[in-house]
């Protein structure tokens, strides 16, 4: 048995150490909003946080998860509102396909939690882990750039900190 | 009330001007009871079957294209809210299950005529003629750029018009007035003079008893509230917060998860394989040969592919063991001589004399393009969810062609059609891809094999390496410039031809035009690609009209131009991309501008690169893009495509590349197959234009100019011409003399 703590939940599991992550969040933990694409951490689609950090779950194996706080895409909004961040792609209407945005929200909330003003520079290294193919990358960086422009409280998933922008 | 006639069944209406329509017409109670409970919830009546009002006067819009992201379900739910007069808030979109009922007739009709003119005298026979093509040809098709200017243009404006018509007739009977006195707005039916007031859902009902209009008119584009207007899309709040269900994500009662490895070499099939060691490794519930490929079927996708790659198979020898992409292209060369040669070459398009120029001219501009096999690589990799139970089978996944599949599943298993059932989920990306069968198939055996619903995933690696490409093509073209440099004669010899048919044809008015194209099979699987073979083609002739204005020493977007004399629309669109760019503002040191022109799937659209290219590496800055495509129904929605058009065509044109070694595909997952990420991704203009002329498609048309403008820009900064895609094999020079050409 592992014990995980996703999204403030506690679960434990029955499944082999070396399972990645990413297969236990799906189809163990029935959280499929983390997609897979690739199995070799090159797509960025299963990002999720391991106490903070993105990371590539795919390729984590589930043993090194154990004892760590975990945030999914379904554990960033809170309870009554969305993240500024899903607010923002909402409004740059950033999805076509959507089935990369997962992982761009988590490596995006992510990114603006530790530099709450990024540089384009600054967005390109943090995102460029991250394969759209519908190509949205324009609409990605411009709904980064409107929440940090915006001063607005970043709620932050893994420690609800407020950062304050501007 | 009139009687249920055929006419009526299968049509809600009908002819505006020269246009003509096909709605499909259901109602509780009569002879489409088989669709209706599909679309017709309690106290809901049923208009037709593009459009549903309820007791709360919500308007549900059932759209027969899937969701891929390329936001049609929106718009089209916009242009037919528009003729209805619907409140925009009150307005939500289902799409059409895969009911032969719901065959996409518009669509049929509009691939059938091309240009969908229709002579006003074969209307009377022409819509039954159309749905039974439609339902013989299981189109439900989402492809072809098609949604708007097919099933919108013909079907979605005409059946809310009819709706609204349908409204006010049954308000109009019970109020005890005329028609004429009755105007709508929001949803609402209003009688001005004696200011009564009422939804639409207080006549929805009986509304549902009456004949759609046969000629229901209508808007002009002056009249238009919601066309036309930017409207948030309906399908993205859920793709924020990982709520959307894809097909990959859908689950069944007992689910199992399978995972398979199908011969490297296409055509290739099991010989033989040792499962000692994999029937033994946990979780493993069943390991099924599928003839060209290995499955393993266990408790989860992780056990499954453990398991997979523990199979020790050996994979038959087959006559392309040895094929690789040089040969192919060798092979391309031959058969176009040898088509040449023989008169075997078949023609696209003969005009004028070119050959007896090309023969007697004294000096004439030769030049040979080719292109690679390309992945689509869909973000979702391929999958599908089967359970085959007591002769039925049911399918959940993400597909472009549902009604198709429903058939071809049907006839894989040798059950009945009625006895396939396909639930259609949101698409991780099509491209094209998603409309093959393929692994919906894979899934139903593998189901009826193991006895329990299966979840088949196949890994990136299956996914490039078992794909259906974008061709491999080789084209060669002779042209002869008179005393301006104009070209005077253009020919063309390619290989493979699909679709659409006029991919390979020129706006450019030359006298002398001589297309033509040969058949040279490969064992590589076909399938279309966003934009399928104007993908290619766009990078070919727009390359060479590029090269003939480098010949002729004349500035590419002005040679363009003058050739356009004839082409109004055509020229409006460079000139606009020309201006949006400051095509004549110098560009710096290993900088230049590079011009595109292409027309497709009924959209205009021309593209500048910007480039830098340094250290032998290319940098692209900028893309400004112009787009005609008739009139934009979504416009945020027309510059997100053009914006995922070019970034998908910059990646095939900077990295993309699938070849052949071994007589299997060398590429495997995105390490070998590079794309376009966000540090490499271009600034990106959009600039529209609506001229009002026929309506065009959005979700490839982007693609085609793409490379040729890039590849432009980089002879512009260079002096390095590239003919063969893609960019990433060429070593760059940096230090470019201007006058080289």
């Amino acid at each position: 048995m592992i014990n995980l703590n996703v999204n403030g939940k506690q679960y434990s599991v029955d499944v082999a150490p070396d399972t990645p992550l990413l297969w236990v969040i799906r189809e163990n933990l029935d959280l499929t909003g983390t997609k897979f694409g690739c199995g070799i951490a090159q797509c960025g689609a299963c990002t999720v946080h391991l106490n903070g950090t993105p990371i590539r779950s795919c390729t984590t194996p589930v043993s090194s998860a154990e004892g760590a706080m975990i945030t999914t895409i379904e554990g960033v909004a809170s309870a009554d509102a969305l993240h500024p961040i899903q607010q923002a792609w909402i409004e740059e209407q950033v999805p076509q396909c959507g089935y990369c945005q997962s992982g761009q929200i988590m490596s995006a909330v992510a990114l603006l939690r530790d530099n709450p003003a990024p540089t384009d520079g600054e967005i390109d290294a943090a995102m460029s882990g991250n394969i759209c193919r519908c190509g949205m990358y324009g609409r990605v960086k411009r709904a980064i750039k409107r929440v940090a422009s915006n001063d607005v409280q970043i709620f932050d998933p893994q420690t609800s900190l407020e950062v304050q922008n501007g | 009330m009139g009687k249920w006639t055929r006419r009526g069944f299968i049509t809600a209406g009908v002819i505006s001007g020269s246009a003509l329509v096909v709605g499909v017409a259901i109602r509780p109670g009569h002879r489409t009871p088989e669709l209706a409970k599909y679309v017709a919830g309690e106290g809901e009546s049923l208009i037709n079957a593009w459009v549903k009002i309820d007791q709360d006067n919500k308007v549900t819009v059932i759209v027969p294209h899937s969701e891929m992201g390329q936001g049609a379900q929106t718009a089209l739910a916009q242009m037919l809210a528009d003729e209805l007069d619907a409140k925009w808030e009150d307005v939500t979109f289902q799409e059409a299950p895969a009911e032969d009922g719901y065959a996409n007739a518009p669509m049929g009709k509009g691939y059938v005529l091309g240009d969908m003119a229709i002579p006003k005298a074969l209307v009377g026979t022409i819509d039954g003629v159309f749905m039974q093509a439609a339902q013989a040809m299981h189109l439900q098709i989402t492809g072809g750029s098609a949604s708007i200017r097919t099933t919108g243009v013909y079907g979605m404006r005409v059946a809310g018009a009819a709706a609204r018509e349908m409204l006010i007739d049954s308000a109009a009977q019970s109020w005890g007035v005329e028609s004429t006195e009755i105007s709508t707005d929001q949803g609402m039916l209003i009688h001005q003079v004696s200011g009564r007031k009422e939804p639409y859902a207080a006549f929805a009902a009986l509304a549902g008893q009456r004949t759609p209009s046969a000629t229901p008119k209508l808007k002009s584009a002056d009249q238009f509230k919601i066309m036309g207007q930017h409207k948030p899309r309906l399908d993205i709040p859920a793709k924020v917060d990982g709520s959307a269900k894809f097909g990959i994500d859908v689950v069944v009662e007992g689910m199992k998860y399978a995972t398979v490895n199908a011969s490297p070499v296409f055509g290739g099939t099991v010989e033989s394989f040792d499962a000692a060691k994999a029937e033994k490794m946990a979780g493993v519930v069943g390991i099924v040969n599928l003839g060209d490929a290995m499955a393993v079927v266990a408790d989860g996708y992780w056990q499954a592919k453990q398991a997979l790659a523990a199979i020790d198979i050996h994979w038959s020898s087959t006559a392309s063991d040895r094929v690789n992409s040089e040969k192919i292209f060798e092979q391309f060369q031959q058969d176009i001589e040898k088509a040449v040669a023989s008169g075997d070459a078949k023609t696209d398009i003969q005009v004028g004399e070119a050959s007896s120029i090309l023969a007697n001219a004294s000096s004439v501009v030769s030049r040979k393009y080719q292109v690679p096999y390309l992945a689509h690589a869909c973000m979702e990799p391929m999958n599908a969810v089967a359970t085959v139970k007591d002769g039925k089978c049911d399918i959940r996944m993400g597909t472009q062609n549902p009604l198709g599949f429903k058939h071809e599943v049907a006839a894989a298993l040798g059950m009945e059609s009625a006895d396939v059932t396909i639930t259609n989920y949101f698409m991780g990306g099509g491209f094209g891809r998603r409309s093959n069968s393929d692994v919906a198939i894979q899934a139903a055996r593998i189901a009826r094999e193991v006895g329990v619903p299966v979840k088949l995933i196949w890994s990136r690696e299956e996914d490039v390496q078992h794909d259906h490409y974008r061709p491999a093509v080789a084209s060669n073209f002779q042209a002869v410039l008179n005393a301006e440099g104009l070209p005077v004669a253009w020919a063309n010899q390619y290989v493979d031809k699909h679709e659409p048919t006029e991919a390979p044809l020129i706006p450019y008015a030359i006298a002398n035009q001589d297309i033509q194209y040969v058949d040279s099979p490969t064992h590589v699987p076909f399938g279309p690609w966003r934009s399928v073979d104007h993908s290619q083609h766009g990078f070919f002739t727009e390359s060479f009209i590029d090269e003939l204005a480098v010949e002729a020493k004349q500035d590419p977007y002005q040679y363009r131009r003058e050739l356009l004399s004839e082409q109004p629309r055509h020229r409006a669109v460079l000139d606009l991309v020309a201006e949006k760019a400051g095509w004549d503002k110098p560009l710096g040191k290993n900088r230049g501008r590079g011009i595109a022109l292409q027309e497709s799937f009924g959209t205009i659209v021309a593209e500048v690169v910007e480039v830098t290219v340094e250290n032998a590496e290319v940098s692209v800055d900028r893309v400004v893009i112009a787009v005609d495509a008739g009139f934009a129904v979504a416009p945020d929605g027309l510059t997100a495509q053009m914006e995922s058009g070019i970034i998908y065509g910059l990646t095939a044109a900077l990295y993309g590349e699938i070849s052949i070694e071994g007589g299997s595909v060398k590429q495997a997952n995105f390490d070998t197959y590079p794309m376009v990420r966000m540090d490499d991704a271009p600034e990106i203009e959009t600039h529209i234009i609506n001229s009002f002329e026929s309506w065009g498609g959005a979700g490839e048309p982007g693609t085609p100019g793409t490379a040729p403008a890039l590849t432009n820009a980089i002879f512009a900064a260079t002096g390095t011409r590239i003919r063969q895609l893609p960019v990433s094999n060429y070593a760059l020079n940096v230090d470019f003399v201007e006058d080289e050409a």
